[in-house]
């Protein structure tokens, strides 16, 4: 199947509309690009987070997938269930024949994914299941409440990391969540942002044709956490890769590359724009832009270079 | 039939499972019960078994791997002990909530802490709110036979709900019994094919495990009651079938010398085989004694006690557990159990074996002493102490 927006329009849609996300929230649309990639026949995990609690409100689902939501940190142990029962059934007949290459996909926030869930993702990517894992990393528990998370980059005001007259907000780095997974030498990983929806498909449909455990780390603006208008996650999406907030790394076979604007980025083809760009719209960071606070974006910029840096190197810049 | 072999407890476990065959097994080695997974690979390395092992990294794993080959359809089985099913704990609860007919090998151990390896009742006592069927073992053929009937009971159409089947950590997990196991074609034609469906399979759209609020979780949750109501006519009819095909008869509460007894003992598990010993030679000394051994305590076998209990004057009831604040759990229902009603025994309860203290002949004879006190004077009537420990 090509991947064409042709093509695409006259699929059928994984997840309805009518649930309750917030307007104007990415995160169905990465479900739809990912689920839209390949014409696979899916079985759905779904970690307790934002896009399960909106999506599902019994009696109303959105979606048309098999779908199962067992907690918040064992997503990647279910799904791991299910592609073994799977295995198991297709072995006595039980899996009639157009079923045979099911995929398996589990999605994640990153609280459940860098945080809680890190153990099942870790246990699940070592055995080997032929599942694809997607993290929707929105930069905390958005749907607790905006709290940090080990995502969370530095600076951000949350509801466990607030701002005061002795706080500029979390004070560490995020986790490098896509270093932690590629280290378990699993076939693909990648990150990748839902803004450019090419390099996101795929993405996708290559960690789903990949046999064996495949990672996506999704970039994803959110409203209520991120206080940002409801109608601006593209172009902050897009931000974020053109400051190398956010890069698009591929990771196959054990070899790293940049995609998309990181690759032109690095090249020398795109211009990197400093950080502040992507801080700037954000309420989270509104507090940077004071004289008392002017310092962290310096922090901030500094560890995005470190980063970009690293990967950029890792891709053999 | 087969005929005897020798197995321990935790084999007897295994066995019964690779009889079974169970399509997924997901599990994590703890102490008492990690023969069970061990021995249950080697059938796995050896083919005797088509099943998926799946070798998580904890038991939070193991269980959350169990529910989803369950939802997708498979006969799923695990095995812990202790602190693995209090680690497991919240995905009990949604195994449960899910009515999903996963079985569970458990070998009693008790909780930390202070952490401690051996037997007591601690870890299943904490878990008897979640919604799963319990059943306790004495030994290791009991064990076997429960493993057995726990697959019909759990997957019946009444009941889809979880098993968990209980012995107790190195008492009988751990020693060598003679075992007469039924030929893999007697397990296979009594287990039947499975009856329930997988419901997260490729065939169609299903949302399995939903946000449910005020306006449903509440009606969900009793239909997991109405379930287990339903439980002992489904373990009457599986009971009856078993003891019909293969001989041994199994009842939801097992009497012993109990037609002319005054007194009894009542407890779970392997202490039940002491108890046995010890009213054998009290009947010796002319003492009209009993044994009384309920086998479930999920769904708690009320209805029985209230029919069985009054027939006798005075009632011991031995827990292996504690229940801090409160009394302890066998105890306590058993009390619940019997509120007014006429004729109603006299009941002492006692706290024993806590982290595999070996409750012995001679403590259980102090029992006897102080149960037909009780019998005769009404000493100690509604009381429970502690059996066995250093003040």
């Amino acid at each position: 199947m090509a991947l064409t927006l042709k093509d695409l329009i006259n699929k059928q849609i994984p997840l309805n509309g009518g649930h309750r996300m917030c307007g104007g929230c990415p995160v169905p649309v990465i479900v739809k690009q990912v689920l839209m990639s390949t014409d696979h026949p899916k079985i759905i995990g779904n970690a307790t987070g934002c896009l399960e609690v909106a999506t599902t409100i019994y009696p109303y689902t959105a979606w048309n997938h098999p779908w199962i939501h067992n907690a918040f940190e064992n997503v990647a142990a279910t799904v791991s269930g299910i592609e073994a029962a799977h295995n198991a059934l297709s072995r006595i007949g039980e899996v009639p024949e157009h079923n045979k290459d099911a995929k398996f996909i589990a999605f994640a926030g990153d609280g459940g994914t860098y945080d809680i869930g890190l153990q099942s993702l870790s246990g699940a990517l070592e055995r080997g299941h032929n599942m694809l894992y997607v993290c929707y990393d929105n930069e905390g528990y958005m749907n607790t409440g905006i709290q940090r998370s080990s995502a969370t980059p530095i600076g951000a005001n949350t509801t466990t990391t607030p701002i005061g007259s002795e706080s500029y907000g979390k004070t560490q780095s995020r986790k490098d969540l896509l270093s932690i997974v590629a280290a378990h030498h699993i076939p693909y990983a990648a990150s990748t942002s839902p803004h450019n929806w090419m390099d996101a498909m795929k993405k996708s449909k290559k960690a789903i044709e990949t046999q064996g455990p495949t990672f996506l780390l999704y970039f994803a603006p959110c409203i209520p956490g991120w206080k940002i208008p409801s109608d601006v996650w593209k172009k902050l999406s897009e931000t974020a890769v053109k400051t190398c907030f956010w890069p698009l790394i591929e990771f196959e076979d054990g070899k790293w590359s940049l995609t998309g604007e990181s690759k032109l980025i690095a090249e020398g083809k795109m211009p990197k724009i400093p950080v502040e760009e992507f801080l700037k719209s954000q309420g989270r960071f509104k507090h940077l832009f004071t004289d008392k606070n002017k310092h962290v974006i310096e922090i901030i910029q500094k560890d995005v270079d470190k980063s970009w840096n690293y990967y950029k190197g890792l891709a053999g810049y | 039939m087969g005929k005897y072999i020798a197995l321990t407890g935790a084999e007897s476990a295994a066995f019964a499972m690779k009889q079974i065959n169970p399509d997924v097994v997901a599990a994590y080695p703890i102490t008492p019960q990690t023969p069970v997974a061990m021995k249950f690979s080697e059938y796995v390395a050896n083919g005797e078994v088509n099943t998926e092992y799946v070798t998580v990294e904890s038991e939070h794993s193991a269980m959350s791997a169990t529910v989803g080959a369950a939802a997708a359809g498979a006969r799923a089985m695990t095995a812990t002990a202790s602190n693995g099913l209090a680690l497991m704990w919240e995905i009990v609860y949604i195994a449960s909530s899910m009515r999903l007919p996963i079985l569970m090998a458990v070998v009693n151990r008790a909780l930390s802490g202070p952490i401690n390896i051996h037997g007591d009742h601690s870890d299943a006592m904490g878990a008897r709110d979640s919604g799963w069927i319990q059943i306790f073992n004495e030994n290791n053929q009991e064990v076997y036979d429960s493993f057995i009937m726990a697959l019909r009971i759990a997957e019946h159409p009444d009941v889809l709900t979880p098993a968990m089947v209980c012995q107790d950590g190195f008492i009988t997990s751990h020693s060598v019994e003679n075992v007469m196991p039924l030929t893999n074609e007697q397990v296979q034609k009594f287990i039947g094919k499975k009856k329930f469906k997988g419901l997260i399979t490729a065939d169609k759209p299903f949302t399995m495990g939903p946000l449910d609020l005020q306006d449903y979780y509440f009606e969900h949750k009793k239909q997991q009651h109405e379930a287990m109501k339903k439980v002992f006519a489904v373990v009457e009819e599986v009971q009856n079938e078993y003891a019909k095909e293969f001989g041994r008869k199994y009842s939801v509460i097992e009497e012993y010398r109990t037609e002319d007894a005054d007194t009894i003992i009542m407890g779970l598990n392997s202490v039940m085989g002491n108890v046995k010993t010890v009213v054998d030679s009290a009947r010796e000394k002319g003492i009209k004694i009993g044994a009384v051994k309920p086998r479930f305590f999920r769904p708690f076998p009320v209805d029985y006690l209230r029919d069985l209990l009054p027939k006798f004057k005075a009632v011991v009831v031995l827990d292996r557990s504690d229940s801090f604040g409160a009394m302890p759990p066998l105890y306590s229902e058993t009390l619940a159990a019997l509120y007014g009603i006429e004729n109603a025994p006299m009941i002492k309860g006692y706290i024993h074996g806590l982290g595999g203290r070996d409750t012995n002949l001679a403590m259980i004879e102090t029992v006897v002493d102080n149960l037909q006190k009780l019998k005769d004077t009404g000493e100690g009537n509604l009381t429970f102490e502690y059996l066995g420990v250093r003040e």
